[in-house]
């Protein structure tokens, strides 16, 4: 299974939570703390290491707040 | 372990902030173009028009030429453009306010004529920037400020299908209408959003893709509501289709 990994963008990020129902992994959620602007920002909560870079999350996000890496390309 | 970008931000937007309510679908849309334009290596050579309604600052989001027309008149603004620069990519970016309402006359008379210029067409049902009024696309019983019973057609008349119109013009080469609720229906906008460009590139005529879009602020709903919305009382009424692609649309794919 490819590998992958995502960073976001936390002051982009509005909370919407558009990100968060699309993960096959379940692996985007809404943290606990504010960001700049004042919203719940999501995240990443992949301690097992499962996201595949799949880029699910990213294509739902109207604000561009997410990136995708993936190994190796 | 090297690490190599598999989905960022597209170089046709700008590194700008929106000033779109959280989970607004307008930003979905802003980036389908871009990922279309920066696909089709067309930046350096596409002219955006800007609407009034909440993607008035549009200009400030894509990373491209832009203009900014009087509420409606994109299209004709497109026209002028397109006419003196054939060359340019030119496309129109309206809202139903802007597009349906004011701009009704704009839009019909440009697909007539067959202008070589493509529209994104952003219905959501509602006017977003003024605070939420009935547009022409407002829903039979859709509550609104304008409308606080329910859009009663008696009275307020029918919401206007715009795509079905348009397709009905001899000028139109391809008229779609599209939703971007979940990752399978974004992908299947930008593909539209792709053959409009590609063609107005072959020089076929008219193109407009008609996208259902959300507005979580003005329709009380969380973002995520808002999706579901589209899908169940959005799409029934305005079905998702394609409502003309000319044959050599069709050869483009
Ligand atoms: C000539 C003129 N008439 C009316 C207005 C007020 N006005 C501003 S935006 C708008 C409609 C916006 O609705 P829509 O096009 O659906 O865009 P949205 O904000 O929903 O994205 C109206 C009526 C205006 N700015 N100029
Ligand atoms: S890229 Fe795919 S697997 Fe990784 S967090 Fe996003 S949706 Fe989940
Ligand atoms: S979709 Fe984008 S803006 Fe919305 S919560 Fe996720 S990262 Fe934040
Ligand atoms: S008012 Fe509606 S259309 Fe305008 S930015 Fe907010 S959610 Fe989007």
């Amino acid at each position: 299974m490819a590998k992958g990994t995502i960073l976001i963008d936390e002051d982009r990020c509005k909370g919407c939570e558009l990100c968060t129902t699309v993960c096959p992994f379940d692996l985007v959620h809404i943290a606990n703390h504010f960001n700049a602007k004042g919203y719940r920002p999501s995240t990443l909560v992949d301690p097992e290491g499962k996201c595949t870079g799949c880029t699910l999350c990213a294509r739902m996000c109207p604000d561009v707040a997410i990136t995708v890496y993936r190994e190796g390309g | 372990m090297e690490k190599k970008a598999g989905f960022a931000k597209p170089e046709a937007l700008t590194d700008a902030l929106t000033h779109y309510c959280p989970g607004c679908t307008h930003g979905i849309i802003h980036r389908l173009i871009a990922e279309v334009i920066d696909e089709l290596g067309i930046r350096e050579i596409t002219i955006g028009i800007a609407p009034v309604g909440c993607a008035v600052l549009a200009y400030n989001y894509f990373n491209l030429d832009f203009a900014e027309a009087a509420h409606g008149r994109a299209p004709a603004m497109a026209t002028g453009l397109k006419r003196v620069q054939p060359d340019k990519v030119v496309f129109t970016y309206q809202g139903d306010g802007d597009l349906a309402a004011i701009g009704t006359a704009e839009i019909v008379h440009a697909a007539s004529r067959g202008e070589n210029i493509t529209t994104i067409f952003i219905n959501n049902a509602i006017y977003g920037m003024t605070g939420g009024q009935m547009a022409p696309t407002t829903l039979p019983g859709q509550v609104t400020t304008s409308t606080p019973f329910g859009r009663d057609v008696k009275l307020a008349g029918h919401p206007l299908r715009v795509a079905e119109l348009i397709a009905t013009t001899s000028g139109a080469a391809y008229v779609v209408r599209r939703m971007v609720t979940k990752p399978a229906t974004i992908a299947s906008a930008k593909k539209a959003i792709k053959l409009a460009f590609q063609a107005q590139r072959a020089e076929l005529g008219f193109s407009l893709v008609e996208i259902l879009s959300s507005c979580p602020t003005n329709w009380g709903l969380s973002p995520l509501e808002a999706l579901e919305w589209v899908e169940e009382n959005m799409a029934s009424y305005y079905p998702l289709g394609d409502y003309k692609v000319i044959d050599e649309v069709k050869s483009l794919k």
